[in-house]
């Protein structure tokens, strides 16, 4: 975990409304691994006051990415950052990805991600072993909203017809589940909780195991402020810290 | 120029505290930031029983300010003296244990407990903690409570022994004068301030706890005028808290008359804060060629001065 100030390399506009920014931190390209985030403060006032955690998009060289659409004060400034503009981040941040990609048990990793949910796995792609088959589900709102960066075959849906499947992406996983069958899938997720929770019921009662990247507001991300806690499930403590716990949770040991 | 100094009884290197609830109990953030150059750490609020504290959304940004209502989950005090003391131990900064309780046994409980300990320097009580036995009012709010706390901790230690004031009050000086007339060594002004955020779409607020604590630079006006009130109206030595993100910030708190100062909500976003700032002030006394700091202490000139004018421009 680094605090460093970091140069901007650029910022684009990668789907309709979703922007990339690329930084510039060899500390954080050499440590990162899939599912952690960045902690990023956007300008050097004390408004917004707090940092922006983001999940880490991609890394390639010494280079960081990030997603982001612009919902408030602090989005609005970074998407006006230019190219060496410098942006405050502490990370990488949180257990990621990594124990459960990594542990064997699984043929098929099956990622599912709704909205910007895909922010973790054009990286965690990159670092999946070449011997596992991948099998991708995206949901977005409309068609122009689907980041492909990174993907090979996508299932799609969208909430409004426009590409693949109308509906919802746990809908059309579930169709996919009951036309084909996969030799020891595993679930790796990011997205709304709504479908966090409606994704985690269906695991269940297919028995496969699920794992996602939980979003939640929080100040520090290093545990300082307790500001994050995901109620568990059968867990010695009542709660767990998003930030220092997570953001990655088995699906069936937190309440969504 | 050596900074090292006696506050309450306390030594502490420089005047530079961590607030408690900010930075845990000093052990998690050894990558980002050298514990050891501060003048000193509070513990996150410790209770005799672990306690979970509240469901999300425990926080929510508000213009340069923060409302928490974190329901001071801690590890509590057994577990602290197991598992963090000897870490503290090793600390050369200045450890405070902040306690939290619902009733006053519970806060001399903790306090007994703690007190064998050689890492723990003192103590400082925070008594905007809900009296359970009496409605759930905040003990802080009540001078006869601040007084009676005040006393029955006097009573069972003879380490530094800090009350950290709620501003949730009409005249805060009353309960500093409560506490100082029971044997306090020092009073921390001030705790967060009541607070709201409403989510307008969904019209749900924006705590699960409906209000919460503000904090963060916010509040850091109001912060001094408390400290400046407190400081007219008692000997001890007040602890300035309330905003802090710069060196500035905490000459303005020792101006207005706190001996020392605690950075919160700031290390939240640059958890070194705390060593820069004390590393500020000492810069600024050498250019202002102030030998000693404590020269800074109250030294405010209460007198309009129209030239304060330019520094708006």
């Amino acid at each position: 975990m680094v605090q460093t100030h970091a140069p901007v390399h650029s910022v684009e506009e990668i789907a309709s409304g979703i922007f990339r920014l690329v930084f510039r931190s060899h500390e954080l390209a050499a440590t990162a691994q899939p599912g952690q985030f960045v902690n990023v403060k956007v300008n050097d006032s004390l408004f917004p006051l707090l940092r922006r955690p983001f999940s880490i998009f991609f890394v390639e060289g010494d280079l960081v990415s990030i997603l982001f659409n612009v919902i408030g004060e602090g989005t609005r400034i970074l998407v006006g950052k230019k190219p060496g503009d410098v942006i405050d981040v502490i990370g990488p941040l949180g257990n990621g990805f990594s124990a459960a990609m990594n542990s064997g048990g699984y043929k098929t990793a099956v990622i599912v991600a709704g909205g910007l949910g895909i922010a973790p796995f054009p990286f965690f792609l990159s670092k999946l072993e070449k011997n596992k088959n991948v099998l991708s589900f995206i949901g977005a709102r409309t068609a122009n909203q689907i980041v492909r960066f990174g993907f090979n075959r996508i299932h799609i849906a969208t909430d409004d017809g426009s590409e693949g499947f109308s509906g919802n992406v746990v809908d059309l996983l579930a169709e996919h589940f009951s036309d084909h069958r996969y030799e020891l899938p595993r679930i790796f997720s990011c997205g709304p909780t709504r479908m966090l929770k409606r994704l985690s019921e269906f695991t269940q009662k297919k028995n496969i195991a699920c794992y996602a990247s939980l979003e939640c507001a929080m100040a520090c991300g290093i545990g300082l402020c307790q500001g994050c806690p995901v109620e568990t499930i059968n867990g010695k403590k009542k709660y767990a810290l998003v930030c220092r716990e997570g953001p990655v949770f088995e699906t069936g040991a937190v309440f969504l | 120029m050596h900074e090292s100094f006696t506050v309450a009884g306390l030594t502490l290197q420089n005047r530079v505290l961590v607030a408690s609830g900010t930075f845990g109990y000093g052990d998690e953030v050894p990558q980002l930031v050298d514990v050891n150059k501060l003048g000193g750490i509070v513990t996150k609020s410790l209770s005799m029983k672990p306690r979970d504290g509240n469901p999300a959304p425990r926080i929510a940004e508000t213009p340069s300010g923060m409302l928490n209502s974190i329901g001071l989950a801690n590890i509590g005090v057994k577990k602290f003296i197991e598992e963090k003391i000897p870490k503290l131990s090793t600390f050369s900064c200045a450890v405070i244990a902040n306690i939290a309780a619902s009733s006053v046994e519970e806060y001399c409980g903790v306090l007994e407990k703690l007190d064998p300990f050689e890492a723990i320097a003192g103590f400082e009580i925070n008594v905007s903690c809900p009296n359970v036995k009496e409605g759930g009012l905040s003990f802080g709010t009540d001078k006869e409570k601040v007084a009676l706390i005040t006393k029955e901790l006097r009573r069972r230690t003879k380490k530094p022994l800090m009350i950290k004031l709620t501003p949730n009050v009409t005249h805060i000086s009353e309960f500093a004068l409560a506490a100082e007339s029971e044997g306090a060594d020092a009073v921390s002004v001030i705790n967060t301030i009541i607070g709201m955020a409403i989510d307008i779409r969904t019209r749900k607020t924006k705590l699960s706890t409906v209000t919460g604590g503000l904090s963060g630079p916010a509040i850091k006006p109001i912060a001094l005028a408390k400290v400046y009130e407190v400081y007219r109206a008692v000997k001890i030595p007040v602890i300035g808290i309330g905003g802090i993100t710069s060196w500035e910030d905490a000459v303005e708190f020792l101006l207005a008359g706190a001996s020392a100062v605690q950075v919160g909500t700031y290390n939240f976003v640059v958890p070194s804060a705390g060593v820069t700032i004390a590393e500020g002030i000492k810069s600024f006394c050498e250019q202002q060629s102030i030998s000693d700091v404590g020269k800074l202490v109250g030294a405010v000139e209460a007198k309009r001065d129209l030239s304060v004018i330019e520094s708006w421009l």
